[in-house]
């Protein structure tokens, strides 16, 4: 038996984003055991429910995450709908479904360019980025906002999107397509991006599940599951299928997200077609009382929310558990058996999340 | 598995303009809606804190008795949420973004009140406070008549 | 179990329903801890899931108590019952992989603790 030691990776590191800190106990180039430790940007936001009003929470609710920030403040109202009982007008459900919709594509493709630059492949990191760039200028004409939109509120969205603003955008997605359609080519076809990515971090349809994965890591191990079935806001009107792989490796998640980005260019579709009139907020009286839980699919995975209120404009615990939290014991186990080399291929192939992960 | 997959891209930039701006001398088009910082008009302000308390980062203070609203723009997060909730609506979203700074300063505005405005004000102030001892002293006879008819009731109470 | 429900359990009833949970093919979603008014101790609830559904077991433990870990019937559990020790202070016994209070690299001990 060769000797192990230990190699710190991380809160530092070129292909991390965010800080994660894993002990890597090696043998010769191997990996036998990954040990994790969290905690360097927590914020403690969860407790700071107990100190802002119900209605003002929304705006730290999005703050957890910047990327996933409208699915958490989106996720905080509905929790907050669900206590006391208020049911949303279509016109909001829909907008928030367009606006769920949106910021999943620019997710993946933040992440399909963060991954090109763990690879290696600047270039297409940079392709990547510069059709994202068109779903943040849409984000930002729509709701005034990049990438925190601030335009829930409790009993429904602030802002309204007219017919002709919703016409642009759809013509404006259709024009991306294209554009992700060309790029596709690389990441699915190319000979050097198969050999970083093929074979790489086999996590089985058995571990998915027994391992909590959630998301385009799990539906990439073949299990057939996608939260948005629950038919959460507009989701029970559209029709779609979730988009899963039975090769259970890192190429298998790189497939499932681009997928999934046109799935979102459908969904949006269907969402402009099938948007009723009406109002896109009912006023909200009093305060919560009650307990509830809302999961909601975000770009990452499945988020659990729990909330519980106690009469006081004050809520008692709000609590997030979010999808990176769920996939870093699933990743642990992709970790054993793999290459050094092949560490941050394999960090970032759950799309961590790490502010969220900690509030 | 395909090789030269990305030359067509490679191609196609290498005879387009650059998807990026030369970003201080080409000025940024904000859009219509776009948060880029709070803007108050002290005019019609009238000081009345809504704005400081709704804060979720607290960097709004208002100071009603020397008319001055205050704002740390480095702790400004662009909720808008003073705005939503500003009874007279003179808080609104300007486009531009705050821009960079090596210190943390914080904005301060001040209503200024013409001769005019003042002793409006103060004859306002007399008013309300001639209004208030008014109704003291309305109050106190009131009490005092109460007193008095208490007083004739128990008398005959007592005669019996 | 059906989807939604809170059973009830004591820190003796815990690991036998999370037993019978476990052998129904579901897997853990999340633990969440709540800290009870004035110091009372704190209220842990269980999600179990599978597919869409979910179900919950809800413990109340007062400070003192410490409770079984469920870490050898579902593998995920320790991590959030790390983070339940080290963020409300709940103590855990006899879990698989114990940090001993360092998966939360912060400063203050036992932040959300009331």
């Amino acid at each position: 038996m060769s000797t192990r030691s230990i190699v710190p990776f991380g809160p530092q590191h070129p292909v991390l984003p965010e800080p994660i800190h894993l002990d890597l106990v090696i043998e010769d180039e191997k990996i036998v055991e990954a040990i994790p430790s969290i905690g360097f940007v927590h914020r403690g936001l969860e407790s700071l429910v107990n100190k802002r009003e119900f209605t003002e929470y929304v705006y730290v609710a999005e703050r957890i995450c910047g990327i996933c920030s409208f699915l958490h403040g989106a996720s905080y109202c509905d929790a907050v709908e669900r206590v006391m009982q208020i049911e949303l007008p279509g016109r909001a459900k829909y907008l928030r479904t367009i606006w769920a919709e949106m910021s999943r594509i620019h997710s993946h493709l933040l992440w399909l360019g963060l991954l090109a630059d763990a690879f290696g492949f600047e270039s297409l990191f940079m392709q990547a980025w510069r059709i994202r760039e068109k779903v943040l200028d849409m984000l930002e004409a729509s709701t005034g906002g990049r990438c925190i939109f601030s335009v829930n509120c409790v009993g429904g969205v602030l802002k309204d999107m007219d017919a002709s603003m919703l016409k642009g955008f759809v013509q404006e997605l259709d024009k991306m397509e294209i554009q992700v359609r060309a790029m596709e080519k690389t990441f699915l076809s190319d000979a050097t991006v198969n050999n970083r990515l093929r074979g790489v971090g086999i996590l089985t349809k058995q571990q998915a599940h027994e391992l909590g994965a959630t998301g385009p890591f799990m539906r990439a191990s073949g299990i057939n599951r996608d939260t948005r079935k629950l038919g959460y806001y507009a989701y029970g009107d559209l029709e779609f299928e979730p988009i899963i792989s039975n090769d259970c490796d890192s190429y298998a998640r790189c497939e499932v997200r681009i997928r999934e980005i046109y799935q979102s260019f459908d969904l949006i579709r269907q969402a402009v077609a099938k948007i009723p009139d009406g109002d896109i907020a009912v006023p909200v009286k009093g305060n919560p009382d009650g307990e509830s839980f809302v999961r909601v699919e975000q770009p990452r995975g499945e988020a659990v929310y729990y909330l519980k209120a106690d009469g006081t404009k004050f809520i008692d615990r709000f609590r997030v558990r979010t999808p990176t939290f769920a996939n870093i014991p699933a990743m642990l186990e992709t970790l054993k058996g793999c290459d050094y080399a092949d560490v941050p291929i394999m960090v970032l192939t759950i799309d961590p999340c790490i502010s969220c992960t900690e509030r | 598995m395909g090789i030269m997959n990305f030359t067509g891209t490679t191609l196609k930039n290498l005879f387009s303009k650059p998807a990026t701006k030369l970003y201080p001398s080409v000025p940024q088009d904000y859009k219509e809606r776009t948060r880029g910082h709070v803007v108050n008009d002290i005019d019609t302000c009238i000081f009345c804190g809504m704005c400081m308390r709704k804060c979720p980062t607290g960097a709004i203070s208002v100071d009603r008795n020397t008319r001055t609203w205050q704002i740390d723009r480095m702790n400004c997060v662009q909720c808008a949420c003073c705005v939503k909730n500003c009874p007279k609506n003179c808080l609104s979203m300007g486009k531009e973004y705050t821009t960079p700074d090596t210190e943390k300063t914080i904005d301060v505005l001040q209503k200024i009140l013409t001769p005019e405005e003042i002793a409006a004000e103060e004859a306002a102030k007399k008013a309300q406070q001639e209004k208030i001892k008014a109704a003291m002293e309305a109050k106190k006879a009131a009490e005092a008549a109460k007193a008095a008819e208490a007083a004739k009731t128990e008398e005959p109470a007592k005669a019996e | 179990m059906t989807d939604g429900e809170i059973k009830v359990v004591t820190p003796d009833t815990l690991l036998g329903e999370a037993m019978k949970i476990h052998d129904q093919g579901w897997r853990l979603v999340q633990i969440c801890a709540r800290a009870l008014k004035d110091g009372a101790g704190n209220e842990i609830t269980y999600s179990f899931g599978d597919d869409l559904i979910m179900a919950h077991l809800r413990l109340t433990l007062p400070c003192e108590e410490h409770v079984t870990s469920i870490s050898h019937i579902f593998q995920t559990a320790y991590f959030y019952e790390n983070e339940m020790h080290d963020l409300f202070g709940v103590q855990v016994d006899m879990m698989t992989v114990d940090f001993k209070g360092n998966f939360y690299k912060i400063g203050a001990e036992t932040p959300f603790k009331k």
